[in-house]
Parts: structure tokens; C-alpha cells; sequence
């Protein structure tokens, strides 16, 4: 491995890794990113080195396994470059077809392409998919040319580049006002300005100095930091030794969750490779600066995402946070001052640095600036990691981009933010996302989880859910946050269940303030905002299940009942020999009747009824009709023809 | 596992009291589980206090204290699984194995957990079983999947 001691060096490694590269020749690129991985991307990419042996191309086409592409709905996703054609939901069983029509013949496969709904056109060109069509994916659009694991595939598209720049064209304190320049907030959930927390540290006189990647990414329903670091690990390594130059830290470190296993590989092989290659250790590039970066392992513990906890966690104990008396930039890890910033906050920063802060703060609203990336997720005709500039409405976000929701359903909210943001409702879908935007509407851009909800999820239920997702990961440490979570679980429970009472709603905003002001650390702080959000929009949801034990949206099980329309039955048995309690009662041709008492409300019936009997419906906030008489329920008089 | 592999492990981590974590994840890894064997060779190699590990050891979700079941049954109970029935879906993953979750059935056949996102929401709900992800399952076809495991 070529030591690189100097700019030049990295210069001339880059000119002779892309002068080996042909341009024109053919390369299947193959998403393998989890999700992908998920629906069948290995074997796909075993059928794909299978066929070009068979097909003797071996030699004459590259494959390529990349990170994830964004466009998860539709994998695994295949482009085959020169020409850039992007297939889509590819299975072992398209490979033969697709090598020997497109990579032999340079024909392409109409079947496989992606269909531009509102037109009904077939898109050749990933770029031109609507979903990315109108992306800004300046942050996460490496992802989809570069293999993770090969170090020259990064330096092929500029890779530490900035690095060189900062290290032997800027001084340190060009660079951190560069960053202050852009105005850089944290992308991890409290969107505070980058540059000042690094020049805290920076002025601290204490030493050693430590730089951290949190890559804890707990928030449920947000992928986009495991995407980065699965896809393009180098990039925040950039970031990461950039910053490190910048406040005079030797040492960094990346708390990534022990559930992201492929992350944690890929960005091993990523700090060898850089290590070998003279871009991390002693001396980096012959510039006189060392850094080491050491991985460590979450356990599984949301509340380590929080500054402190990580840290302590970092030093091998138990994640609970700390008084922040004394902010963490100036006594953070083992008390020393310690920059800590989110994946994707740290992979930005090559970006400013190689196009300057003039460029990056282009993008965006007045006090948000640049790109984010969002998790689009749930109810979501087009589920995937998005980017898209600072100040883009929802409604773009989740129509234009994610395609609008499934089904036929009728939009309901979308719930931003990670588990302690809130939910926005559909009157407010043309507000512009930003940091300050969003904490106004009442919930906050966190992470950039975006889970949009229809018609058929209840309020009350959602925000009980999110309490008591934050009640268990509690870490118990201060009372308001671990008693007074506990207590607004059981009173949403109660009102899920029937068991509402005048008066709930208040105390639950009792307890919501005290938590609010009483808890130590962000997560308490914030964890009743999915109670007050949800309440603040949708507070007639609330009301009907109090006062009329009615649950609006059907889903609540203690308050809702399936019931068999005898007029719609037609006594094919599907649903009976479905239901897993034999709640059931009927036969051939003899209208179904669910016998309430053993119904768990499980829904198995609704899901199986033909959609062209549509027999099973909910009922909510009213009795159930009674049985049809036994003698009634024989289906007389219509032949087979009729069903 | 023999107190050899876990000095092994230990020795990797240049056996630093705060790499605690870190060997027990390796440890569970390895052994799927922490019996309180290892945990006491830990406590002494590392000369870190006994009822520190165990804190450590329950506070996090990774590490299990009992013996896991030849199956790993996790369900997601991510937003966006949630969002579209995973609820239901544990309901009868729970009535099949009749344990709830964190809990190990008597045959040690399944153990279930949920889980709190495995990042691929575009399949939700998703039950990922032995590191196999099945998505978008109704709780019907969690149950024929749950069939297939002996």
C-alpha cells in the first residue's frame, strides 16, 4: 500500500486511480444496503457474477455493490452504467435477461423500469424517477457510485480532497470560520450551530481534546445516519479528521448501535484502508497532525444518543446523562473538552470545505442552511431516505417526492422528529421544513424522521405509543421523566381502553409541564411532546374516546368490534378458517356471524375478505347488531355465478 | 465458555476497565448469552467491581442474563412499523410462542424481543428471525413463518 505523505501524492494516487478507469465500460451497480440486503440482494448479486461467468463477460463488465440508494420501496435496485439505466425490483430470475439483453445487446428491458405514475411513462434514467428528480442529494448521492469498502472508489470522486485543502491551505481557524460561516446546525436533533460548539472546544484549555461521531441512531422509523455510514464511511471520517484539525483533537471516536452490524464493518474496513494509506495516524498526508479514530459499540440504550450519556457510555459505564452545568464541549469525555456531532452533521463538512460556505448556505431558509435528509417512512407510496434543501414544504416532500399514500387512503399527519418530535396535521403540510419551522409548529426536526400516518391510525393511540417507547428507555435517573412518563402511559392506555374520565387531558398537561421543566437531560424534556402535539391538533380525538368510548380512527381494540355485514356475506369460509381463535361461527353458503365473546380483534378477517364481498367492517362507539337468526343465515337462491 | 476465551477477549481490548462493554458484547456475541461464570472472570481480569457489570449488564438491552432459544424471534415495533399493524402482528406472535417479549419459551425453541427499528421500513412490519428479515407480514403469515422454525 502506497504510503501518501504529501497532497501531491493523494493527487496523483486520485489521477492514476481514474486514468485506470474506463468511462465507457459497462458496470452493473447493485444497491446492497439493509434494506435491500432485505429483499434479496445477495442473491441477486450472485446471480449476477454467476450469469457473466456463464455468459464469458466476466472480464469485460464490473459489478459493483453500493451502498443504500434512498429508493428502498423498490428494491433491490440494479443501474447499469455507461448509459445509466436504472432497474428496479430486481430478482435472481431478471439477471439472465437482463445481461444478456442490456449488457450484451445495450437493449433496454421495459419491464423493469420505473413507471412515472402520473404519466404512465417508463423512466429510463435514475435521475429522472420523480422520487429523485426532485432531491438535492448532495450529502447521500455518493452512495449509489461507490463501492464502501474500496477506499479508490472514494478517492474517484474527490474523496479527501478537503482534508488536503484544510490541512495545508487553511489554517485552523480558517476552517472553523468557514463552518461558522455556513451556519452548520447539528443534524442529529438539537440543530445547534456546529461552528460554536467546535470553537468552545477549541478555547478550552484543557487537554487532550476528543472529536466523536454519534451514530446512535435510536430514533425508531430513521435510517439515514446508517445509510451514510453504511454507503460512504470515508465521508465522515473526512469530516471527522477535519474536524479534529480544526479544535486540536489527536483522538475521535464513533458510537455506533451494535444493531447496525454492516455500518460497523464497513466502517472498519474504512479506517484500515485509511490507515494504510497515511490519511489516518501519525503524520497525516506529511502534514505534521496526527489522528486515530477508535469504534465503539452501543448495547442497546436510546438514551445514549443523548451528549452526556454517550459519553459516559464512552468511558465503559452505564449511559446515564449528566448536568450539563458545564456544556460537554468544554468537559466531555473523562472530563476532557469533546465536539460531538451526528453522521450526517459530520459528513457536511467536506462539502463546505471543498465549496466553501458561500456555497453551502445557498440551500436553505435564514436560519437553516444546506441539505437534510429525511426518512420518509410509513403510510408512503415511496418509502426511502431523502434529501432535499432546507425549506422545501411537506407537502413537496411527501406528494411530489414520496408519491402521497397508498391505498386510496386519506392523509392524516406526519409525525417528525424521532419519538420525542410531534405530529403535524394535514392544514399545516405547506410549512417549510427547517429547524426553527418545525420546533414552531410544535414538534422539531431531530434526526429527520418523517412518518406520515393516514386515517386509519388513532392520535391518542400514536402519542401513547411514542410515551411509551420513551417510558422504557427511560433511563430512570430523574424522577419527573421516569414516574411521570409512567403515569402518562397509564392514562393514555386507560383512554385506549374505554377507561377514559373527564379531567385526563389536564392532568396529562400537568404532567407534561413538570417534565418539561424538571427533567435533566433532552429526553424527558421532550417527551411529552407527542401527547402535546396530538393533543393540540387533534384533541377531538381524544374527546371522542372519553366521553363516547369511541375510537374515530378504528383502531383502538378495546373500543372497536368486527362485525359481518349478513348482507355482503357470501359463506366462502375464507375468513373462518383464517381467524386464529375460531371465533367464527358458520359454513358453506351460511352467512359468518363472529362471536364477540372469543374475537380477539385481531383484524385477520377484514385482511382476508375478498375485496369483492367486502363483508367485515369496524364498528366503533356502538353496538354491535345482533345475530341473524340461525334458521336466516343459509344463503338461498343464489347460484355460483352470482359470487 | 472457558475463562481461556475470555481472557482471549479481553487481552484484545488491552484488558482497559473501560473496554467493559465492549468484551461483554463480544462475550454475548459468542456465547448468546452472559452466564455469571464469565461475568466473574470479567469482574477480576478487569478489576471492575461485580454489581458494576451486572448494572451495566442490565441496564442495556443488548446482553441477556438467561439462556437464549435456539431461535431469535424479533418483532420491529418501529414508528413506521407500528404505523402499519405491527401491534397485531405481536399479538399473535405472542399467542403462538406464549411468551411475551424478552421472555424464553421452556423448550428454549423461540426467544422474542422487539425491537426498535431494524432500518428497513419500506417492508414493515417486519419479524426478523435468526437474522432472516420476513417483511410486510400480516399476523397470518407470522404465523406460517413462526411454523417453519423447529
Amino acid at each position: 500500500m502506497p504510503q501518501l505523505s504529501s497532497p501531491a501524492d493523494l493527487e496523483q494516487l486520485r489521477q492514476e486511480i481514474l486514468s485506470g478507469r474506463d468511462a465507457e465500460r459497462p458496470c452493473i451497480t447493485l444497491c446492497s444496503g439493509s434494506a435491500c440486503l432485505a429483499t434479496g440482494s445477495g442473491a441477486v448479486a450472485a446471480a449476477i457474477a454467476e450469469e457473466l461467468e456463464k455468459q464469458g463477460l466476466s472480464d469485460r463488465v464490473d459489478i459493483r455493490r453500493t451502498g443504500c440508494h434512498g429508493f428502498c420501496e423498490r428494491g433491490p435496485i440494479v443501474v447499469i452504467h455507461p448509459e445509466g439505466i436504472c432497474y428496479l425490483q430486481i430478482t435472481p430470475e431478471d439477471v439472465p435477461e437482463i445481461v444478456a439483453r442490456t449488457i450484451r445487446e445495450g437493449e433496454v428491458i421495459e419491464r423493469l423500469l420505473c413507471v412515472d405514475p402520473s404519466v404512465n411513462e417508463a423512466i429510463v434514467h435514475e435521475s429522472e424517477i420523480p422520487f429523485y428528480k426532485n432531491q438535492t442529494r448532495h450529502v447521500f448521492g455518493s452512495n449509489g457510485s461507490i463501492d464502501p469498502k474500496s477506499l479508490d472508489d472514494y478517492l474517484a470522486i474527490g474523496g479527501y480532497s478537503a482534508l488536503s485543502k484544510a490541512l495545508f491551505e487553511m489554517s485552523a481557524e480558517q476552517v472553523l470560520e468557514e463552518v461558522k460561516r455556513a451556519n452548520l446546525r447539528g443534524r442529529g436533533g438539537g440543530g445547534f450551530p456546529a461552528g460554536r460548539k467546535w470553537e468552545g472546544s477549541r478555547d478550552a484549555p484543557d487537554e487532550p481534546k476528543y472529536v466523536i461521531v454519534n451514530a446512535d441512531e435510536g430514533d425508531p422509523g430513521a435510517y439515514m445516519d446508517r445509510s451514510l455510514l453504511e454507503g460512504n464511511p470515508h465521508s465522515v471520517l473526512e469530516g471527522l479528521i477535519i474536524g479534529g484539525y480544526t479544535i486540536g483533537a489527536h483522538e475521535g471516536y464513533v458510537y455506533v448501535r451494535q444493531e447496525y452490524p454492516l455500518a460497523v464493518e464497513n466502517l472498519g474496513v474504512a479506517i484500515a484502508r485509511a490507515e494504510e494509506h497515511g490519511l489516518l495516524g501519525e503524520n497525516i498526508l506529511g502534514s505534521g497532525f496526527d489522528f486515530t479514530v477508535k469504534v465503539h459499540q452501543g448495547a442497546g440504550a436510546f438514551v445514549c444518543g443523548e451528549s452526556t450519556a454517550l459519553m459516559t457510555a464512552l468511558e465503559g459505564r452505564v449511559g446515564e446523562p449528566r448536568p450539563k452545568y458545564v456544556r460537554s464541549n468544554v468537559k466531555g469525555l473523562w472530563g476532557k473538552p469533546s465536539v460531538l456531532n451526528n453522521v450526517e452533521t459530520w459528513a457536511n463538512v467536506p462539502l463546505i470545505i471543498n465549496r466553501g460556505a458561500d456555497w453551502f448556505t445557498q440551500l436553505g431558509t435564514e436560519g437553516s442552511k444546506g441539505t437534510k435528509i429525511f426518512s420518509l417512512v410509513g403510510k408512503i407510496n415511496n418509502t426511502g431516505l431523502v434529501e432535499v434543501p432546507m425549506g422545501m414544504t411537506l407537502r413537496e416532500i411527501i406528494y411530489d417526492i414520496g408519491g402521497g399514500i397508498p391505498g386510496g387512503k386519506k392523509f392524516k399527519a406526519v409525525q417528525t422528529g424521532g419519538p420525542s418530535g410531534g405530529c403535524i396535521p394535514e392544514e399545516l403540510l405547506d410549512l417549510e421544513v427547517g429547524f426553527d419551522e418545525l420546533t414552531e409548529a410544535g414538534s422539531m426536526m431531530g434526526s429527520g424522521g418523517m412518518i406520515v400516518v393516514d386515517e386509519d391510525t388513532c392520535m391518542v393511540d400514536f402519542a401513547r405509543y411514542f410515551i411509551n417507547f420513551l417510558t422504557e428507555e427511560s433511563c430512570g435517573k430523574c424522577l419527573p421523566c421516569r414516574e411521570g412518563l409512567r403515569q402518562m402511559h397509564k392514562i393514555l392506555t386507560n383512554i385506549c381502553e374505554g377507561r377514559g374520565q373527564p379531567g385526563d387531558i389536564e392532568t396529562l398537561e400537568e404532567l407534561s409541564e413538570v417534565a418539561i421543566e424538571a427533567s435533566l437531560c433532552a429526553l424527558g424534556k421532550s417527551a411529552p411532546n407527542p401527547f402535546l402535539s396530538t393533543v393540540r391538533y387533534f384533541r377531538d380525538e381524544y374527546l371522542a374516546h372519553i366521553e363516547e368510548k369511541r375510537c374515530p380512527a378504528l383502531s383502538c381494540k378495546a373500543l372497536i368490534s368486527y362485525h359481518i355485514d349478513p348482507e355482503k356475506c357470501q359463506g366462502c369460509m375464507i375468513c373462518l378458517r383464517k381467524c386464529p381463535t375460531q371465533a367464527i361461527e358458520g359454513g358453506k353458503r351460511t352467512i359468518h356471524v363472529i362471536d364477540q365473546d372469543k374475537c380477539t380483534r385481531c383484524g385477520s378477517c377484514l385482511d382476508v375478505c375478498p375485496d369483492k364481498f367486502s363483508a367485515v367492517r369496524k364498528i366503533s362507539g356502538e353496538p354491535v347488531p345482533p345475530p341473524l337468526p340461525e334458521a336466516q343465515r343459509a344463503i338461498a337462491g343464489k347460484g355460483k355465478a352470482d359470487g | 465458555m472457558d475463562d481461556d476465551r475470555i481472557d482471549q477477549i479481553i487481552d484484545r481490548h488491552q484488558g482497559e476497565a473501560s473496554s467493559l462493554i465492549q468484551v461483554l458484547l463480544e462475550i454475548q456475541s459468542e456465547h448468546s448469552w452472559l452466564p455469571k461464570e464469565a461475568l466473574t472472570r470479567v469482574s477480576e481480569r478487569l478489576e471492575v467491581p461485580l454489581t458494576r457489570i451486572q448494572h451495566i449488564a442490565t441496564f442495556y438491552k443488548a446482553f441477556s442474563l438467561v439462556p437464549k432459544g435456539r431461535h431469535q424471534v424479533n418483532i420491529c415495533m418501529g414508528t413506521a412499523c407500528h404505523v402499519r399493524g405491527a401491534p397485531r402482528v405481536l399479538d399473535t406472535l405472542q399467542d403462538l410462542t406464549g411468551i411475551q417479549p424478552g421472555e424464553t419459551d421452556a423448550d428454549l425453541k423461540f426467544s422474542l424481543e422487539t425491537v426498535n427499528c431494524l432500518g428497513c421500513c419500506a417492508l414493515g412490519p417486519v419479524v426478523e428471525i435468526d437474522g432472516t428479515a420476513h417483511g410486510k407480514v400480516s399476523p397470518s403469515e407470522a404465523a406460517e413463518v413462526l411454523k417453519r422454525y423447529e
